[in-house]
């Protein structure tokens, strides 16, 4: 027996796994970053069909405090200092009044109509990619095969102690690594079923166009600026995740995640499977 | 993870990050990339055509729906002298007018607009900027006023130029206001040029003496201070030949998203 722990490259992601993967990862990044571009156009977000101008929910805006310009975000009516990052912005000297900074926007200077511009080319390419994905994955089995979780891994047992060692950041080994564990199949569902078609729905809800269309679906969210305003907080829930993967792809071993959703190619380390 | 890698790793990424901000902007100003983008405005329109009646309407809300604080937009009060002096008279002197590509022009006063058939209905105002008021609108059929201009088949747009120059600074006297909209909305039962707001005669700062009111589309589309309706064959040739004061500057011309 060898003394260097025994590896062997498994099929990990499928062409279309990964190529869906790559487009989404650039039509989320520029929808966020165009979308906050669009939000700071007003910087501020209501619930309800119309806005409440003296009492949004949330705001951010520069403010006199003292005789100095703060950035100040107002969340129900709770004040916090934000300069330099939300309100008021920018290099010392040549700062600004913008919700989001700079270096979240898309452009990174202010421009609503370059905003909206790259916002909707993105959504279109994110809608379809979704729809390919979908399609793809009802029919070729990879939701039911890799996604679905199996009846064993719903029990309550098996999910607390999943969430056990990832708390302690224990990775699952050898064999156990094939597959997705369960909190990895219910995450990637909950944003491939929930979070990505609810930026949809929502954002389709901001059209006036839409609305004379389907006149049903903004009910549903209780009137545009509700709408507007669950559009933002779904996009929230999507950084969320994005900074929690990036996180877990980096300590669970960057290369090897890395070249799985390149080449599809992902090493296990069969030694993982001996007491 | 050790602390080398973890710097590395920062590293990494802000540098990949300032990259990235860096190419977005250069391509945001680059202009065969704009036109790619912009094909995106042809497909929403397409969709949205597509998917909607031409009839379809937009949501009409109760008299406890309407905004205290609607908010006024773009000019608040048109500095033009040609403006100022029509406010001083109270639109005595106002005519509007109705021409281009019609058998039978028109100068209407405000009462004989008013005597129009009319429509009232209390409709959500959607801003480009994102915010939304709800208002009660009370004016004159769009659709009422071409017929009696009698529109010529070679008609494709309904153009409206407004008295306020909303841009002093430009050289190319693209400064004034204006708006377009395709026949399929200057035909909707909800296409009106107002003079009514919330059961008063229309404040100057939402447009006094007359305001469009296209309901399927964003705020900008919903000209102010008319003066003129016109109908052409192209929009090649008015303002920067985009259709609009702001689509003149990046904004869509369909405005319905």
């Amino acid at each position: 027996m060898a003394d260097k722990p025994a590896k062997v490259l498994v099929a990990r992601h499928s062409g279309v796994t990964r190529i869906t993967h790559w487009l989404n990862v650039l039509a989320v990044s520029l929808l966020l970053m165009s979308g906050l571009q669009i939000f700071n156009a007003h910087p501020a977000l209501y619930w309800g069909a119309k806005s409440t101008f003296a009492e949004p929910w949330i705001s951010m805006k520069k403010e006199e405090v003292g005789g100095e310009p703060r950035g100040i975000t107002t969340v129900g009516g709770v004040r916090f200092d934000t300069t330099g990052v939300l309100g008021w912005s920018g290099a010392e000297g040549a700062r600004e009044q913008r919700g989001f900074p700079s270096w979240a926007t898309v452009p990174s200077y202010r421009s609503l109509a370059d905003g909206r511009r790259w916002h909707f080319f993105f959504a279109w390419l994110f809608v379809a990619n979704l729809l390919v994905y979908w399609l793809w994955g009802l029919a070729g089995g990879h939701v039911r095969k890799d996604l679905l979780p199996t009846r064993a891994q719903l029990k309550p047992r098996h999910i607390l102690h999943e969430i056990a060692t990832h708390a302690r950041l224990r990775f699952p080994r050898g064999e156990a690594a094939r597959t997705y564990n369960v909190i990895q199949k219910l995450t990637y569902l909950l944003v491939v079923v929930v979070l990505l078609p609810l930026m949809v729905a929502t954002g389709l809800s901001m059209s006036p166009g839409f609305n004379a269309a389907m006149p049903g679906l903004i009910d549903v969210f209780g009137g545009r600026q509700s709408a507007r305003t669950i559009h933002f907080l779904a996009a929230g829930g999507i950084v969320v995740f994005i900074v929690v993967h990036l996180v877990l792809v980096v300590l669970s071993g960057l290369w090897n995640n890395l070249r799985s959703m390149i080449t599809g190619r992902y090493a296990i380390d069969l030694e993982g499977d001996r007491p | 993870m050790s602390l080398d890698r973890r710097r590395w790793l920062a590293a990494a990424g802000a540098g990949l990050g300032s990259l990235w901000l860096a190419g977005c902007d250069r391509l945001a100003a680059n202009s065969t990339f704009n036109g790619v983008l912009k094909v995106a405005e042809t497909w929403s329109q397409g969709a949205q055509r597509l998917v909607t009646d031409r009839r379809a309407l937009a949501r009409e809300f109760a008299a406890a729906d309407i905004s205290r604080d609607f908010k006024p937009n773009g000019t608040m009060r048109p500095q033009d002298p040609a403006y100022q002096a029509l406010l001083a008279g109270n639109f005595a002197g106002y005519r509007l007018t109705i021409d281009g590509l019609v058998e039978q022009p028109l100068a209407l006063t405000l009462a004989e607009v008013r005597a129009a058939p009319s429509r009232t209905q209390i409709t959500r105002h959607d801003c480009v900027e994102g915010w939304s008021s709800i208002g009660k609108w009370k004016g004159a059929w769009l659709s009422a006023l071409l017929d009696r201009a009698k529109l010529k088949p070679e008609a494709r747009y309904i153009v409206f130029h407004c008295a306020d120059t909303l841009d002093p600074t430009a050289t190319d006297g693209a400064g004034m206001y204006y708006e377009s909209i395709d026949l399929i909305d200057a035909y909707h039962p909800q296409t009106i040029l107002a003079y009514q707001m919330n059961d008063a005669p229309l404040p100057v700062r939402h447009g006094a003496p007359l305001r469009l009111r296209v309901e399927r589309q964003l705020g900008y589309k919903h000209a102010k201070y008319v003066m003129r309706v016109e109908a052409v064959a192209s929009l090649d040739g008015i303002g920067r030949g985009q259709g609009g004061f702001w689509p003149d500057r990046g904004y869509e011309w369909y405005a319905g998203i």
